[in-house]
């Protein structure tokens, strides 16, 4: 696989990986699903003869988890938070209803869920701070911070929405649709330094970034891929780096750096497609290359990491020169040169 | 993923019980895709008359395929990937170069297996549980043989190895699988006679074969010389070795206890023997070495009767014995189709009309979609059988459980992808059903917009015009106010939104606009009739404004509106004739017959502008 490793890991769709973050471990840890399971993707005094990690990544710790697991998180507690998605009646065995998505800011955690529920935990308390009852009729796929109090969830009508925790009233602060059908949103990732840029990928595999402090429609839609995008990154320290993985099989990496020829080239042997789009963009915006409408300058490098696609990539992350991501093939990967 | 072909002998059929069923009772059962339904009938046992009416319980027995399934995930991934690399290769490229291609192929899959075979054997080792162990031990075993008979048939059938290279690849097949090497005699040979040592090893690539044969005769003719000469008559041991190095059979068979097998002893007396020997003298080479070799103590087992078909070159013969042996049909299933890419499966059809290639990869396909995740590999695997796989699809996809709604976007675009469209209606109408028992009206509206479903949308605006029509307001503002195109999906939709539209006019109080909306979605039709009613009640507001809001042609719109409504048509239903409703409509009459009044005198004034 070239600078790309690979383990083959029997596990049922990673459906979410997540570098934990340097502080608490080597950015070479990643958790995978199902079974909650820690692995090592990087063992240093291994490095080959170009400074290549050519190991598979080790199984360092894992405990079985009841049903698919959705997304994930890392901090630092010691607690099950057990029902607290459920449909109509809590305590029916079928009443269960699948929680989506969670977030963290220590020590606050925020799920959402198929019941359209919003719950609001924090590490050290055993019962959840704040419930909203139906938040949202339909399906909330994701959860990301906006600001401290402030979160931004998907639905499956295809609304973005800001809810304010401060505020006790059940009913988000703004709300965000796309211009023409309501095609469900899958993901959200908020620009790491300019908090008003916001990024969602929809089923149909568009990507388009938001411009939350003005207007209700989408700066730029991106046609992407060819069916659901699943997730979407900002890289967090290079946030001129965005990333997405979908159903159709592939991981795309956007690069929207302005200056094309000082760009990195990337270590991807075989299988890369490159193609070269400008934005269409409706508003007039700032510095973020982003939002930028210049056309001279505004051509983005997009590329497909993923030579041989076969099944959906369900997850990623992306943490320094590190990218994980896990497909339905049950194997993760591991590319610890993003940017070589 | 059972797997015992028509007349298997097993005597070691367990016995299951099927805790909790009463003994003296009759059960009976059904097959289901991946287990059995069973439950006790009425009828005692035949001559006892103890039937009689039992607790009604049914029973779903199912193999305990935890342990199987999981350690083999990870060979079902990894030959999902070589196989549907093969079925994508190209086959413009003709004769040493697909051949080197498929040749690739077949190594890919058994190091799929071996390393499978070394996961398993690292997990039986470091295992506590002795059964665990058991189990571990048996399936390395298990994937041992396939490795063993894969291998053969890659030299032979895949590869095609022609007289030469064909006795060094046995070689190397049979080092690679018998721990034992002869080593002794290796090892002799390399210190007394270095020159016979490496002419020996030499066999191969850089010769021809009958400059081979030259060369081995010669030297097959020096060391006879040397025998009859007595060179060796001083040292029994190396007159022995000498022997064996002239083929002699009996001398090897002396050495029986070193060479585990017959295959090793074939390949060894082939070796010292028959070095330049061709594919198809084989089978006689090794029926004569197993009968020598067992000798008739013991009986050929299984993987004999496998090993020994592939040389006799029956293919058929190898992919039928080892569909009966082994328990699962993913070695069968990946072997013939590599088989018949490289074209040698004739088109045998099979008694049911697929031929054998397809029959195989749809019952090993069929068995993947028992699991939660490994249906997703089945569906390539039925995508590339030509005949029956579309129908095989559509049949088990519909059945798979959707305990989520990830899960169940996974399957609505397989089912797009391949224009499946009765199942994505299905499956669509599966979801929002639960949505709607959920009360989750935003989710059941989002799957009716996926598969265009136009009645379902107006069986949910329905169920939100209900909940108005009792509470007086609407639930789910944000899904009503944020409908967008898709309220064009069906005409009580557009209504919905349209209607909330009114009450938000109202609430701004832009009553002009209002008014002029509520009577669009009378006069237009696109108000249902029933809900009329309803609508009228709402215009009373309007009516009784201080200012004259609806005009004389609106109020007559109006007033042709209440009586359709009131006056019995023939075939409608008639008009509620109760005290509530004769009110509202006397009051909507005198409303109406006031604002008439108002707007005439209004209209007919000239305002002095």
């Amino acid at each position: 696989h070239g600078d790309v490793s690979a383990k083959f890991c029997s596990r049922r769709s990673a459906d979410a990986l997540r570098p934990l973050p340097p502080r608490l471990q080597s950015p070479d840890v990643f958790a995978t699903d199902n079974r909650i399971s820690i692995w090592s993707s990087g063992d240093l005094g291994n490095a080959g003869l170009n400074g290549e990690y050519h190991g598979e990544p080790r199984l360092l710790c894992d405990i079985q988890h009841n049903g698919d697991v959705m997304d994930m998180q890392t901090l630092s507690a010691n607690h099950r938070w057990e029902k607290a998605h459920y449909h109509v009646d809590q305590d029916t065995s079928c009443g269960g209803a699948a929680c989506t998505g969670v977030v963290c800011s220590n020590p606050e955690i925020v799920t959402v869920g198929e019941d359209g529920r919003i719950n609001l935990f924090r590490a050290d308390q055993k019962d959840a701070v704040r419930t909203i009852d139906n938040a949202d009729s339909s399906t909330l796929h994701a959860v990301t911070f906006l600001r401290t109090t402030e979160i931004l969830t998907v639905n499956s009508i295809g609304q973005l929405k800001i809810w304010d925790l401060r505020h006790q009233r059940n009913e988000p602060s703004q709300i965000f649709s796309l211009a023409g059908d309501r095609v469900p949103l899958h993901c959200v990732d908020r620009h790491p330094n300019q908090q008003h840029i916001v990024a969602t990928g929809g089923q149909d595999g568009m990507l388009s970034i938001w411009d939350i402090r003005q207007g209700t429609m989408p700066v730029s839609l991106l046609n992407a891929h060819e069916a659901e995008m699943w997730e979407v990154h900002f890289h967090p320290s290079d946030p001129d780096h965005l990333f997405t993985c979908s159903e159709d099989g592939s991981l795309w990496h956007w690069d929207a750096s302005t200056n094309v020829s000082e760009k990195p080239s990337f270590l991807h042997q075989g299988g890369r497609s490159t193609a070269y789009l400008s934005h269409s963009t409706i508003n007039q915006s700032v510095v973020s290359a982003w939002l930028s409408n210049d056309p001279t300058k505004d051509r983005m490098e997009i590329t497909n990491l993923i030579p041989n696609q076969t099944l959906s990539v369900n997850s990623l992350d992306v943490l320094g020169p590190c990218l994980v991501y896990g497909t339905d093939t049950e194997a993760i990967y591991v590319n610890r040169q993003l940017f070589a | 993923m059972g797997g015992a072909g028509p007349g298997a002998a097993d005597e070691h059929r367990p016995v299951t019980v099927v805790p909790g069923a009463v003994p003296r009772r009759q059960l009976c059962f059904a097959w289901g895709p991946a287990e059995v339904l069973v439950c006790e009938t009425l009828f005692g046992r035949a001559g006892t008359g103890e039937g009689a009416p039992s607790t009604s319980r049914v029973f779903v027995v199912r193999r305990d395929q935890d342990i199987y399934i999981q350690t083999l995930r990870k060979l079902f991934n990894e030959s999902h990937g070589i196989f549907m690399g093969l079925q994508r290769s190209e086959e413009e490229l003709a004769g040493k170069s697909r051949k080197a291609q498929l040749v690739q192929v077949s190594k890919n899959y058994r190091s799929v297996i071996r390393a499978c075979m070394e996961d398993m054997h690292q997990a039986a080792i470091s295992t506590r549980d002795p059964a665990l162990q058991g189990q571990y031990s048996t399936q390395v075993s298990i994937l041992s043989a396939m490795e063993l008979i894969w291998n053969l048939c890659e030299i032979l059938f895949v590869e095609a190895a022609a007289a030469g290279p064909l006795l060094l690849r046995l070689l190397d097949w049979v080092r690679l699988h018998v721990c034992d090497v002869d080593s002794m005699v290796r090892e002799v040979l390399s210190s007394e006679n270095p020159s016979k040592h490496k002419l020996f090893w030499n066999l191969g690539n850089t010769q021809t074969l009958t400059e081979l044969e030259l060369k081995w005769q010669h030297w097959h003719e020096e060391c006879q010389r040397y025998l009859q000469d007595g060179t060796f008559a001083s040292n029994p041991h190396m007159e022995s070795i000498c022997k064996i190095l002239l083929g002699d059979e009996d001398a090897i068979l002396e050495k029986k206890e070193l060479m585990t097998t017959w295959y090793h002893f074939l390949v060894t007396r082939l070796l010292y023997s028959h070095p330049t020997v061709k594919p198809m003298e084989l089978r006689f080479y090794a029926q004569s070495s197993m009968d020598l070799f067992l000798g008739g103590e013991s009986s050929p087992e299984p993987l004999d009767m496998i090993l020994m078909a592939a040389f006799e070159f029956e293919m058929h013969q190898v992919i039928k014995e080892c569909s009966i042996v082994l328990s699962n049909w993913w070695f069968v299933a990946h072997l013939t189709d590599l088989l018949d890419h490289c074209k040698l499966l004739q088109s045998h059809n099979l008694y049911f009309g697929s031929n054998m290639r397809e029959f195989l990869l749809l019952e090993y396909a069929s068995g993947l979609f028992s699991h939660h995740s490994l249906w997703q590999l089945g569906v390539d695997y039925f995508d590339h059988c030509p005949q029956y796989g579309r129908v095989y699809l559509e049949l088990h996809i519909e059945r798979i459980p959707l305990s989520t709604e990830q899960k169940a976007l996974k399957v609505l675009r397989i089912c797009e992808q391949r224009q499946m469209h009765e199942q994505v209606r299905s499956i669509c109408k599966i979801m929002a059903m639960k949505a709607l028992r959920n009360n989750r009206l935003g989710s059941a509206l989002s799957w009716s917009i996926r598969a265009k479903d136009a009645a379902f949308a107006t069986l949910i605006s329905d169920r939100f015009l209900k909940d108005y029509c009792e509470r007086g307001c609407f639930s789910d503002l944000d899904l009503i106010d944020n409908l967008g195109p898709s309220m064009l999906l069906s005409d009580r939709l557009t209504f919905l939104g349209k209607y909330r539209e009114f009450h938000r006019l109202y609430g701004e109080k832009r009553f002009p606009e209002a008014a002029r909306l509520l009577l669009t979605l009378m006069t237009a039709h696109i108000a249902p009739c029933s809900f009329w009613m309803t609508l009228l009640t709402d215009a009373l507001p309007l009516l009784e404004q201080k200012e004259v809001i609806f005009s004389a042609e609106q109020t007559y719109e109006l007033m042709r509106c209440l009586e359709d409504l009131t006056s019995p048509n023939p075939g409608s239903a008639p008009f509620q004739d109760d005290d509530v409703e004769t009110t509202k409509v006397e009051m909507l009459r005198l409303a109406l017959a006031r604002n008439l009044a108002r707007v005439i005198v209004k209209e007919g004034t000239v305002e002095g502008s």
